[in-house]
């Protein structure tokens, strides 16, 4: 957007402050910080959860009783549980690279595809999870944009994932090009439906979205327990919904037992959809009003109650379609805490992801790697799956008080002003 | 006189400005220093050094006569020296003597706080220097001056000898003025010396014994009031003649753009803060209505803007009256709003400069097709218009928030005035910026009313109605008291209007008009 030459109707007015002030015309600058903020909020993380790695293994322990006379025994098993642990998480997550290559040449010499779907089910495994993650994520951010705080994307992501499966398995005989549409849109629709209370509420009586959303959680749950128990209820003792119909199932694209589905590459669309929205259309520019100063955006014209509202449903749609990509493409039916923390791990994404959807497209499957390695760690290297969650809890905490990071890399504070997160009680 | 206070040498270097550039200053006992400059001219930096908020690049500090080195503010309480601050650091909810004591408690045992002994040495310290509070009154119920006192109170409870007064007068009204003059004058009998920051050349002229210039870090000198004037300090301030008159001709006014009958409106407490007021801005001319902030100026120009709803009454703009008036309606019929604060409207300011060009336009057509915005068109739009406004900023992309004030103001005056318009409704539009920003938002309005616009300009600076104003209409607890044209205006009667004194009453001591032109400066 170079304006080289002046156009001369935009001369300027003759003032003598002109001649004072020479105008540059610098080129618009990129805010590095907000990636190099959270990724060493992330690596510092893993550095700490390093030292918890070493201080929880019994078999590390008693060599630190004898530091002393051996420091260097104590340091070299300390280094070698961290290996173990984070080689461990890598290879549940990401898979083994020699295995990968053995594969690919077995493949070509053979045409048999097992080994090589064999290695690439830990990375494919850690996408499934991070595609509801990308979906939910974007859902609290769009609500952070927005200067609201949706804390009840857990419950419009449960919503989201019966309304799916209701469309799913009750529908018979339908062709997938209509089906399939017909579920997602269902799960979207239940999951707005769900938020479009809180949003009318804090519009009308402006009671705050965080009390609400919470409350519509547990509404949510319960409801939930009913229609499992209930009318949702297939046959059989346990309370599940019935298996939705295969015309309704998001495509997988490898056999069993890879579960790898087109929800991740849906997710990524809806992400970039939500960028262009957000960034590019007039409605995403008052929604980022509304969010930075309701003030100013009513004294700009904008319709703040409407604004709102329409925050709300789009945040809660986007938790729905996160449920209804979770059901539709990895479990293809709804049971009890089938939410499982990916309303509530989304307010940490979105807070990595600076609301941003490509920083919560990355945060989000960050979150898959560690939720799908967590089980490998805890399975080959002995390391309790808690060990995931404080590492994610550190790296939450960097995020929130980016000054740690700032004081321990030297970083310096952005002139940028940073984003708006939710505005208080008022 | 001894030297109380020697700066010198003082330099202070940010990541691309120089804020301070071998500053050197010196403060005599019993002296009153005025710091003047324009906002950005590097006042606030060197202050804050002479407070240990920033460490300073070079430069020593000498308090009589001993070098120090001040790492904090505890370091500047302990040398004697106190600030206060342009914004207030007082706790609303708290008495005046918990505020007092806030950071220095006393206490008896040890845990219970002594608030008798300290309240009794407020007293003290308000008889002697005429600083009236009550000491159990809480800081949310008492107005801004009285807030102020207490503000100074809390420095010389700390036994500040020095006292660095930050822009103390941005926020009082003119009889808020005379009266911390008199503290002043007071305060410097008992022997304290006192640095006053301001941007105002007549305030500086009234009550300074010397005052030094700063422009872009650099001290341009020292010079006393009775060897100079406004012109020279204005010259001096800015770098270049300042005219301090407004040029206008005669207002040629035409058909009527607003009409305001029998308004009446509740303001956000639910005090009807507007009572009733009548008016009419014709085009082409500006109507500025004076008086003491807080009488409903406020309350009116947000129902006029369509910010809040009257309670009754019947607003007509070119004739028209709008049903369910919102922001937006009353923006389409062609007004604009210059907000009293700029802050909480007038801008967004973690958007970039060129998204707050567009904040009442975006959704008009060349710059949104569709749902899409217009990048391309809105950032050269907004190159144009940080051009031809001349605000000072290094590219479009950057965040409001990292302008000046009186930048921000110009991307608002920018913004309001380059869109066609009936009628601007311009709330306080020079508060708190320098005389160069002045003189140039001062024009731009000027040039709008001789385009044919109607402007209505509301100001609780009275140098400023005057200068600008065509009519004036006083404004007096809610109602409009009186409409007078502006030429050859007397200051002095509106002054008691201005006060609360009845017209009939106003006129008996003195006449509407002056029969002679006087020449009005705005500063």
């Amino acid at each position: 957007m170079k304006k080289d030459k002046k156009t001369p109707e935009s001369k300027p007015i003759e003032t003598p402050e002109q001649e004072l002030y020479v105008h540059q015309k610098a080129p618009r600058s990129y805010n590095y910080q907000s990636f190099l903020i959270p990724t060493l909020a992330v690596l510092t993380g893993l550095i700490i959860g390093a030292f918890f790695i070493v201080f929880t293994d019994l078999k590390v322990l008693p060599y630190y009783q004898q530091f002393f006379k051996d420091p260097l025994a104590a340091l070299l098993v300390s280094w070698q549980a961290i290996v173990k642990a984070y080689g461990a998480l890598f290879a549940g997550s990401i898979g083994s690279f020699p295995a990968f290559f053995a594969a690919v040449q077995v493949y070509f010499a053979s045409g048999d595809p097992s080994a090589l779907y064999k290695a690439i089910y830990p990375f494919t495994e850690s996408l499934v999870a991070s595609s509801p993650y990308i979906l939910t994520g974007l859902a609290v951010a769009v609500g952070f944009r927005g200067g609201l705080f949706n804390i009840g994307a857990e419950g419009q992501f449960f919503m989201g994932a019966l309304g799916s499966a209701f469309v799913g398995y009750s529908l018979k005989g339908v062709s997938p090009a209509i089906h399939l549409p017909l579920a997602i849109l269902g799960g979207a629709i239940a999951g707005g439906a769900w938020a479009f209370l809180p949003g009318l509420l804090k519009a009308k009586t402006g009671a705050h979205e965080v009390v609400t959303t919470i409350m519509m959680n547990w509404i949510a749950f319960r409801l939930s327990d009913w229609l499992l128990n209930g009318p949702m209820k297939a046959t059989g003792y346990r309370p599940l919904t019935p298996v939705i119909e295969e015309s309704a199932m998001l495509p997988r694209f490898f056999p069993e037992p890879l579960r790898f589905h087109w929800g991740f590459f849906f997710a990524i669309g809806i992400a970039f959809f939500i960028w262009w929205l957000l960034f590019k259309t007039k409605i995403g520019y008052e929604i980022r009003a509304v969010g930075a100063n309701p003030n100013a955006a009513k004294y700009a014209g904008m319709n703040i109650s409407n604004n709102i509202i329409l925050i709300m449903v789009v945040s809660g749609a986007l938790a729905g379609l996160g449920g209804a990509v979770q059901v539709l493409g990895t479990d293809h039916w709804v049971g009890q805490g089938f939410s499982a923390g990916f309303g509530f791990d989304a307010i940490a994404l979105a807070l990595i992801g600076n609301s941003h959807p490509l920083g919560v497209v990355l945060a989000a499957i960050l979150f898959g790697v560690l939720r799908g390695g967590a089980t490998s760690m805890q399975s080959l290297a002995g390391i309790p799956i808690d060990i995931i969650s404080v590492i994610q809890g550190l790296v939450i905490v960097f995020i929130a008080a980016p000054i740690i990071i700032r004081a321990i890399y030297r970083v310096g504070a952005p002139h940028k002003e940073e984003v708006v997160h939710a505005r208080g009680w008022k | 006189m001894p030297k109380v206070l020697e700066l010198s040498g003082i330099t202070k270097r940010f990541p691309g400005v120089l804020a301070n550039d071998h500053i050197d200053i010196t403060l005599n006992k019993g002296e009153i220093l005025a710091l003047l400059g324009e906002n950005g001219a590097g006042k606030t930096t060197l202050m804050n050094i002479l407070y240990g908020l920033y460490k300073p690049d070079e430069g020593t500090i000498r308090v009589n006569g001993k070098e120090v080195s001040i790492h904090g503010p505890t370091d500047a309480i302990a040398q004697g020296i106190g600030m206060v601050h342009q914004h207030f650091m007082l706790i609303p909810v708290m008495t005046v003597t918990e505020n007092v004591m806030l950071g220095v408690e006393q206490t008896k045992g040890g845990v219970i706080l002594d608030k008798v002994s300290v309240e009794k040495r407020i007293r003290e310290i308000s008889d002697q220097y005429g600083l009236e509070v009550d000491p159990s009154a809480y800081i949310k119920d008492i107005p801004v001056g009285t807030q102020q006192r207490v503000e100074i109170i809390k420095v010389l409870f700390r036994h500040a000898e020095i006292l660095i007064l930050d822009e103390p007068t941005a926020v009082l009204t003119p009889q808020e003025v005379e009266g911390l003059f008199q503290v002043i004058h007071s305060l410097i009998d008992k022997g304290k010396s006192i640095i006053f920051i301001t941007h105002k050349l007549k305030e500086v002229m009234e009550i300074a014994d010397r005052i030094t210039v700063l422009r872009q870090g650099k001290s341009v000198g020292s010079v006393r009031p009775k060897d100079s004037n406004p012109e020279k300090l204005a010259t001096m301030m800015v770098g270049r003649d300042v005219n301090l008159t407004v040029e206008k001709t005669e207002a040629k006014p035409k058909g009527v753009a607003l009409e305001v009958n029998d308004l009446y409106v509740r303001d956000e407490r639910e005090n009807l803060t507007v009572n009733g007021v009548t008016l009419d801005v014709h085009l082409g001319e500006i109507l500025g209505i004076a008086g003491v902030q807080g009488n409903g100026q406020t309350e009116l120009v947000y129902a006029l803007t369509g910010l809040s709803k009257p309670e009754a009454g019947e607003i007509k703009i070119l004739g028209e009256t709008l049903k369910k008036p919102t922001p937006r309606k009353i923006l389409e019929k062609g007004v604009a709003h210059v907000p009293e604060d700029r802050q909480k409207h007038g801008l967004i300011l973690s958007f970039p400069v060129y998204d707050n060009l567009v904040l009442c336009t975006y959704y008009l057509p060349p710059f949104s097709k569709g749902v899409t915005l217009q990048e391309k068109t809105i950032i050269s739009t907004a190159e144009e218009l940080v051009d031809q406004y001349s605000v000072r900023t290094p590219n479009v992309y950057v965040n409001a928030s990292t302008l000046s004030g009186g930048n921000q103001q110009k991307v608002i005056i920018a913004r309001e005035l380059s869109r066609p318009t009936k009628l601007v409704i311009a709330s306080q539009p020079t508060r708190g910026l320098d005389v160069g920003s002045i003189e140039y938002i001062h024009k731009q309005i000027v040039k709008k009313r001789d385009e044919g616009t109607a402007v209505l300009l509301v100001s609780p600076e009275l140098d400023e109605i005057i200068a600008l104003s065509d009519r004036i209409a006083v404004m007096y607890k809610g109602r409009i008291v009186d409409v007078v044209p502006g030429i050859r205006v007397n200051r002095q009667y509106l002054g008691l209007l201005m006060a609360g004194i009845s017209v009939e009453e106003a006129l008996s001591t003195t006449p509407r008009q002056t029969t002679e032109a006087e020449v009005e400066r705005v500063f």
